[in-house]
């Protein structure tokens, strides 16, 4: 008698520990073996596009924060550099340097949780917390100098809600300095630990030529081997001014285009990014970071699509102004959305443990996603 | 690399008729209207070509233009009758760095334009959103349903800038 086989359908989620917050993934397992994953999303769906449109420009931006809670700041800068573009205005040298150290202070912070959550999500708990002890630092950074730690509305368009606390230069070096050595502490505890690689290396391959069809973007684009990052592509702000490397997945212990290459690429980003703080934070100009904040911000009829480099990958913002005080129309280009439409792709022909590796290694945010 | 109006020109001399017309207005970049039923040509054209390589659709937008006269409803809630729906594709190649936008139009009362999803696989979801959110119907897309809002909303589209939210979603009021 031939062994009965069918295939069988799993729900993954909504509420499920590893899936980053509230996200339906619809599998149909043979055993243990993925056939198809189907993402369901719209859980965390507010219609931040509709808001968008009955608020004045500014009002808009504490909406941006809640968009990637995890990387907050970078929000914030892609609407201010689209609205800036839109009306045409200069932004003072300060707030530039400003600007551009808390990006990127945000995007250490912002990688620390993706490849803190990515190891816990597969077992590894230690790492996890000695990453959250660091990204304290950071938080605390952003609050001495906005007063939030999660949501900050600090870009203003034009300018920066508050200048920087005469301590938060001396406390960036300070910090700099505490966290060269613990990412030589992660690597050891967690990148070249031989049970991750077990877990992460050879899994959830991602060709280049999909993933550049598939729009996929930051990290999971450069783990594939492709050298593209927005701040040398369409360099935005005054990232031109600054000497930093844009890593790629190399394949060091498996394929290129592995979970555990967008993991690394995230490892090296860190490492890129404090060159970057370090290049600014000596060389900050004075002057008044309310000088260029417009008194009514009205932009001329037109439409603009303006790019930035977000940790979780290109966050584009697509204003319509009808020449109102209100923008006509907001689309938001989450990193994540797009991210997460490989997840079908990835899973294929993978174990139902290897779901939750691919999925940590995509590093997505709800709340960018579901908008 | 090409400037948006070489790219036009280039348009021009394959398509004739397709191409409608190159939309100038500072502040914005140029924008290359296109025949919303012909716009799966035009995409592997332009994905294809040797000079042009666009081979990353950055971002797909769905768009309410409002431009149809405004009517009152029985209940006194404002329509918006005739007029338009957009959809605009902000194309680039990673391979020559050139970007150019593309731009469909179609009638409000029966929105139809041409899927590219066989051309960047991107689009799948992006798609599905401008449906879910303008009622917009992709012609060729495969699985062609909402994704943002339950599958079994029944009140219309959301973004289209005259919804109106339902006053129950199964048995559960909805302006709280």
């Amino acid at each position: 008698m031939a062994l009965k086989t069918e295939t069988m359908v799993l729900n993954m989620g909504p509420q499920h520990p590893s899936t980053h917050g509230v996200l339906r993934l619809e599998l149909e397992i043979e055993g243990e073996l993925i056939l198809s994953v189907k993402p369901h999303i719209g859980y965390l769906h507010r219609c931040f596009e509709k808001h968008a449109e009955a608020m004045t420009y500014p009002q808009v931006i504490p909406y941006t924060d809640r968009l990637d809670y995890l990387a907050a700041m970078g929000n914030n800068f892609g609407y201010v550099v689209a609205v800036e573009k839109l009306l045409g205005i200069q932004i003072p040298e300060r707030v530039e340097y400003i600007r551009i150290i808390m990006a990127e202070l945000q995007r250490i912070a912002s990688h620390l949780v993706a490849i803190a959550t990515n190891g816990a999500d597969i077992g590894a708990l230690t790492p996890f917390l000695y990453l959250f002890r660091d990204r304290e630092y950071i938080l605390s950074l952003f609050e001495m100098t906005c007063g939030a730690r999660m949501l900050y509305n600090y870009m203003w368009i034009g300018g920066v809600s508050h200048d920087i606390h005469p301590d938060f230069v001396r406390k960036t070096k300070e910090f700099i300095i505490h966290f060269r050595p613990t990412i030589v502490e992660l690597n050891n505890l967690l990148t070249f630990n031989k049970i991750f690689i077990e877990r992460t290396a050879n899994i959830g391959i991602l060709p280049i030529d999909t993933a550049i069809n598939f729009g996929a973007s930051g990290p999971v684009l450069r783990g594939s081997g492709l050298q593209f990052d927005v701040r040398k592509e369409d360099p935005y702000s005054i990232y031109n001014r600054f000497d930093f490397e844009i890593p790629t997945g190399k394949g060091l212990v498996g394929t290129v285009g592995d979970c555990w290459d967008r993991y690394y690429v995230r490892v090296l980003e860190m490492e890129q990014s404090l060159r970057i703080i370090e290049q600014a934070i000596d060389n900050i100009p004075g002057g008044d970071v309310h000088s260029a904040i417009p008194k009514r911000i009205k932009p001329p009829k037109g439409t603009v699509y303006s790019r930035v480099e977000n940790p979780r990958g290109e966050l584009g913002y697509f204003i319509i102004s009808d020449g109102n005080l209100n923008p006509f129309r907001v689309k938001v280009r989450a990193p994540s959305f797009v991210n997460l439409e490989l997840m079908g792709e990835l899973c294929k022909g993978h174990l139902v443990a290897d779901v939750i590796a691919i999925l940590g290694s995509l590093d997505i945010v709800l709340g960018e996603i579901d908008r | 690399m090409k400037n948006p109006e070489e790219i036009f020109e280039l348009l021009k001399n394959e398509f004739k008729d397709i191409i409608i017309g190159l939309e100038k207005e500072s502040p914005t970049e140029p924008i290359v209207a296109i025949d919303p039923m012909q716009i799966n040509k035009v995409g592997l054209f332009l994905r294809d070509n040797d000079i042009l390589k666009f081979d990353s659709l950055m971002v797909l937008s769905g768009v309410d233009d409002a431009n149809g006269t405004k009517v009152k409803d029985d209940d006194g809630a404002e329509m918006i009758s005739g007029g338009t729906l957009s959809v605009y594709y902000h194309l680039h190649s990673t391979n020559l760095k050139h970007k150019i936008t593309l731009k469909t139009t179609t009638p409000r009362e029966n929105p139809q334009v041409e899927s590219v999803y066989n051309i960047w696989r991107t689009s799948d979801w992006h798609e599905r959103e401008a449906y879910d959110m303008f009622g917009i119907i992709f012609v060729n897309h495969p699985d062609l349903r909402r994704i943002l809002m339950p599958y079994d909303w029944e009140a219309g589209y959301p973004l289209r800038k005259d919804y109106k939210n339902p006053e129950f979603y199964k048995g559960m009021k909805v302006p709280y």
